[in-house]
């Protein structure tokens, strides 16, 4: 372990001691990719951790909500979808992402808007592209496609060729128009 | 009409050095006079004074906008007068991808433009979608509007688009009558179309029936999902 990754591991001890004090242990499992750590902790808990994080280790920013559909992915044994939250302590300028596996039939997570406000659209995203329903978020409508639209663009089984969605319009003639 | 130039021969005009052009059928047709008919006037009216309707929604009109400059001049096409409002307009230029929620809006203000009226798709976009094969784009405008000339290039140049202009005149004086749609023959041409594309088609291959409505399988083979907690 280089002298880098030895300093990234120091930024987030404070962090991992606090929430080992307040959680116990065994709610989360670590893992890291270059300088990042991630959080993985089930669905029950996450609006523990989350709170936790935001209340005593002072990550007053949640800077992203996105989710990612494993459907068919080599090696692949969990969950088939994942929401991940990009956590931004604004003092330390310590960042940590938590993760949690959601599964099919009718994926559902706890709402995080109670927490950050600014889930409020991030939320719909997910909801607009992988159809994961967020349990009291206050308006879960559809946010980038049109209202008519019945699937989830972003699923894995969602066909990326033919015809689909986008040609269900009325076509206009030339003797109508 | 094929006219034949001739000295008239008229008594009344006594010095006889007055050349008046006569038609085969021997009409007499005075000075500086041209037959032709009603329609073919209306059109050569109405080619050389079109109002284009920019819907502009991508770099595509970046290039449109580059006709309309000084260094191209569509004004020397008598087009120059790009008008925001449909309702001024009547050649309805759609420069750019159009997304599922644009297409709505582009209906709309293609029937919001009085008769008669024409439409250019420009660009590889709006003809087919171009590289955006996406869920979220529609694949080629010709699907729900009528489309009278396409132009290929992403984005066309400025020549490309001054040369469907050329030939969106060629198509206005060729066809198109005072009354009624601007291209009548087209509408049965299209009608045609319809009713082929609307008939059932012919039975999918045996070797194709486990695909689904889109004719697509997953890729990788069907997902694994699991009861572990992701890592």
């Amino acid at each position: 372990m280089n002298t880098t990754s030895a300093t990234t591991t120091d930024e987030h001890q404070a962090t991992l001691k606090t929430l080992a004090q307040t959680l116990g242990e065994g709610v989360f499992t670590q893992s890291r990719f270059r300088d990042n750590l991630r959080l993985h902790v089930p669905a029950s808990r996450l609006i523990d951790l989350l709170r936790a994080l935001r209340d005593q280790c002072g990550f007053k920013l949640l800077s992203e909500v996105g989710g990612t559909d494993y459907l068919g992915y080599p090696g692949r044994t969990g969950a088939r979808f994942e929401v991940h939250y990009v956590l931004r302590n604004l003092e330390t300028s310590e960042y940590l992402i938590i993760k949690t596996g959601v599964d099919d039939p009718d994926p559902t997570l706890p709402s995080v808007v109670p927490l950050w406000s600014g889930a409020d659209w991030m939320e719909r995203e997910v909801f607009d592209m992988y159809g994961i329903r967020f349990e009291g978020h206050p308006d879960l409508r559809r946010i980038l496609m049109p209202p008519e639209f019945a699937s989830f663009p972003l699923r894995k089984d969602y066909p990326l060729r033919g015809r689909g969605e986008r040609h269900n319009f009325p076509r206009l003639l030339r003797g109508e128009s | 009409m094929a006219l034949e130039p001739s000295v008239a021969k008229s008594d009344s005009r006594a010095s006889g050095s007055v050349l008046s052009l006569k038609p085969a059928s021997s009409i007499e047709v005075p000075e500086n006079t041209i037959l032709t008919t009603i329609n073919s006037v209306v059109n050569w009216c109405r080619k050389y004074s079109l109002w284009p309707m920019p819907f502009a929604t991508a770099c595509c009109g970046i290039e449109l906008m580059a006709v309309g400059a000084s260094r191209h001049d569509i004004a020397r096409f008598g087009a120059e007068v790009m008008r925001f409002s449909p309702r001024q307009c009547d050649l309805m230029i759609v420069a750019g991808r159009v997304t599922m929620k644009m297409m709505p809006v582009l209906q709309r203000i293609w029937l919001q433009m009085p008769e008669p009226k024409w439409c250019i798709s420009m660009g590889a976009c709006a003809s087919t979608g171009g590289v955006f094969d996406t869920y979220a784009v529609v694949q080629g405008v010709d699907r729900f509007i009528p489309i009278d000339v396409y132009i290929p290039g992403c984005p066309p140049r400025p020549e490309q688009i001054l040369r469907a202009l050329m030939d969106m005149q060629d198509k206005i004086q060729k066809g198109g009558a005072i009354q009624g749609t601007a291209l009548p023959e087209l509408m049965t041409n299209e009608a045609r179309r319809v009713q082929i594309e609307s008939s059932p088609s012919p039975a999918l291959a045996r070797e194709r029936g486990d695909e689904d409505r889109y004719g697509y399988r997953i890729p990788g083979g069907p997902g694994q999902v699991g009861d572990r907690e992701s890592h």
